[in-house]
């Protein structure tokens, strides 16, 4: 009898593993409050985010050849109740955002201890704790208003997150406040569209609005719809005209907190998207395809330029990578607007490569802030010799944003530069290139700062501790092998976009 | 354009009108407080869409009689959206409460709750940032 129950369980718990990705941090967050310690947090955070990351690759693995598991929460079945759907697509992202989570963790122990005051503590990771289940519960539903509820979590979490980075520039404060309110705009706008494809469908069901929709075709209302859910999203991923909350939000946040986020947040929107604009409405639908080619691809285009520039003349290492965010994120919009598979894929690739460069990279800049107090160019001057381990993982981090062969940064730019040239739009793939090139001087410049010149002669700087060198060269490292070894990303890009775009899986 | 649809659509002409306001609210005012009022009001539109698109002519509140014996007669509103808008209401207050907390740590750190103000005194330390930043970069060299 209990031998039986035990294998009951198993099968149980194999079978609820969609739902326990979300629960599982989402369970610890109001834990670590309850439990109050400060001791504690820390190692609460970590563990879920183990168990997240085990669970993600338990996922990836079933659904990476092209399978779908479709998990009805509490038994109502779609699409009446709320589905979760896992496919190569979200599995994808929710293993990335929890691959970063527990490559941070270690990393944020001793940056948080000194970046925020220690009885902040069980709170500062019980938002982070939201966060993480939030933006992976976007990346997993199936149900469009789901994503709502999960995006504000997620969103209302990084706010406080944001804000934490109080105690060392007050400016967080502001930032967050910016932030909340640009948020919540575009929060509002999201669920505004979905409004409008409630009113125009009758249903909240992912694959259900696809089906009507495809069935009776696109009317005012689905097109209004389809138009605020891209503001409403681009907001959320700093599309580039809407990307003024995010130099400021990721200046002054604790460091920890920026290389989370500039890996998952910005990641996760551009999965929405990715799904609204191929799952739900589809290649079919013919406003959408206008408004990629006519509004989005332009303005990705504009986001390469216009923010690589803005980040030549930073001379703040912190925020130079955050405008440097949104010039990348121009790259994935991009992608997406070839509205191909191989630009999808390019797309889906660059968030995953750009998720890990940009992680290595923010928790370098922890390292620095930790020894040196800060990261403007005077302050981090000289420390290549000081500091060899972190500013040699900056190097190779720097070259991944670039794209130089051997990196993952590379990989991406190629698949993306060759769907250009698919589409038989070569202007694109020289302006992809060209932008490259801005990418050289602004990252040129932090390794000229960083080994070229003489550092202050009050510095006191030494080489950051072990557990902040292990995470950033865990991605620094990641830079380099999937720079190398492109089967396993390029081949889950792949089969997602394949799935995506319904396309016959390879 | 005629006055039955005019009047058959009042409540999207409301949900225009309030939304308008709200966010007008939003970027037009300085003070923060306001714009949080703002905000709600931009809300509130979205809210008042949702559930005026549940209504059915004619329709009942969706209560089911006790004994359950449902009269295939009536008719009823539909009940998902406003069973959404109360998750968003939630998620309102929620947004409504952490950006009140927020002003409340700006007013003590800056001092005001005016935009004006803020953006002058964030004007000011970046001016000293930039000043102290020129000043060792010239005695390096």
């Amino acid at each position: 009898m209990a031998t039986e129950s035990v294998v009951h369980t198993a099968m149980t718990l194999h079978d609820h593993l969609p739902v326990l990705q979300i629960l599982v941090p989402f369970i610890a967050a109001p834990l670590t409050v309850f439990i109050g310690s400060r001791a504690l947090a820390w190692p609460i955070s970590f563990a879920s985010s183990v168990v997240s990351l085990v669970i993600a690759w338990l996922l990836l693995m079933q659904v990476i050849d092209g399978d779908v598991i479709s998990y009805h929460i509490g038994g109502w079945a779609p699409p009446l109740g709320i589905e979760y759907r896992v496919d190569a697509a979200n599995a994808f992202v929710v293993f990335l955002v929890a691959a970063i989570s527990v490559v941070v963790l270690p990393f944020a122990k001793v940056s948080v201890a000194y970046e925020v005051p220690l009885r902040d503590h069980a709170l500062f990771y019980s938002a982070y704790l939201l966060c993480f289940s939030g933006l992976m519960g976007v990346a997993i539903t199936g149900d469009a208003f789901n994503v709502f509820v999960f995006l504000e979590i997620s969103s209302l979490s990084t706010y406080v997150l944001i804000a934490a980075g109080a105690g060392k520039d007050k400016r967080a404060l502001t930032a967050a406040y910016d932030y909340l309110i640009m948020g919540t705009i575009g929060a509002t706008f999201f669920v505004i569209g979905i409004g409008f494809l409630y009113m125009g469908t009758g249903t909240l069901n992912m694959a259900d609005l696809a089906q009507r929709i495809a069935a009776q075709g696109g009317n005012r209302t689905i097109e209004a719809g389809f138009a605020f859910i891209l503001v409403g999203i681009g907001l959320k991923l700093a599309f580039y005209p809407l990307h003024l909350w995010l130099p400021n939000a990721y200046t002054y946040a604790p460091s920890a907190v920026s290389a989370f986020l500039a890996a998952t947040a910005t990641k996760v929107a551009v999965y929405v998207l990715l799904r609204f604009c191929f799952t739900v409405f589809g290649p079919a639908f013919g406003f959408e395809v206008l408004t990629l080619q006519y509004v989005v691809l332009p303005l990705a285009v504009v986001a390469m330029f216009a923010s690589s520039f803005v980040a030549v003349f930073q001379s703040d290492f912190k925020r130079m990578l955050a405008y440097s965010s949104i010039a990348q994120i121009g790259y994935m919009l991009l992608g997406i607007a070839f509205l191909t598979e191989t630009g999808v894929t390019a797309a889906i690739v660059h968030l995953f490569n750009h998720g890990i460069t940009k992680a290595a990279l923010f928790m370098a800049v922890g390292a620095y802030v930790l020894r040196a107090g800060d990261t403007f160019y005077n302050d981090i001057a000289g420390l290549g010799r000081k500091m060899p381990w972190t500013s040699a993982a900056v190097v190779i981090g720097g070259l991944s944003l670039i794209g130089v062969p051997g990196t993952a940064g590379f990989i991406s730019k190629w698949v993306l530069v060759q769907a250009a040239f698919e589409k038989g739009w070569w202007p694109v793939a020289l302006l992809i290139v060209a932008s490259s090139l801005l990418a050289v001087i602004y990252v040129w410049r932090v390794v000229e700062v960083l080994y070229l010149q003489p550092a202050r002669e009050d510095s006191t700087a030494t080489e950051a501790p072990l557990t902040m060198l292990v995470p950033i060269w865990v991605a620094a490292l990641a830079c380099i092998w999937f720079g190398i070894d492109t089967d396993t990303t390029l081949g889950a890009a792949r089969t997602a976009a394949a799935g995506l775009l319904n396309l016959p899986g390879q | 354009m005629d006055w039955d649809f005019i009047v058959g659509h009042v409540n999207y002409w409301l949900f225009i009108v309030l939304m308008m306001t709200g966010l007008y609210i939003v970027v037009a005012k300085g003070n923060l407080v306001k714009k949080i009022v703002g905000l709600n009001i931009f809300q509130t539109a979205v809210f008042m869409l949702y559930i005026s698109v549940g209504k059915i002519d004619g329709g009942t509140a969706p209560i089911f009689p006790t004994d359950m014996k449902i009269d295939p007669a009536v008719v009823y509103s539909n009940p998902l959206p406003h069973v959404l808008i109360l998750t968003a209401i939630v998620v309102g207050i929620a947004t409504t409460s952490l950006g009140l907390a927020l002003i409340v740590r700006i007013r003590e750190a800056y001092g005001t709750i005016e935009e004006d103000g803020i953006y002058q005194i964030e004007k000011d330390i970046a001016a000293e940032e930039y000043r102290l930043h020129n000043e060792l970069k010239s005695r390096r060299s």
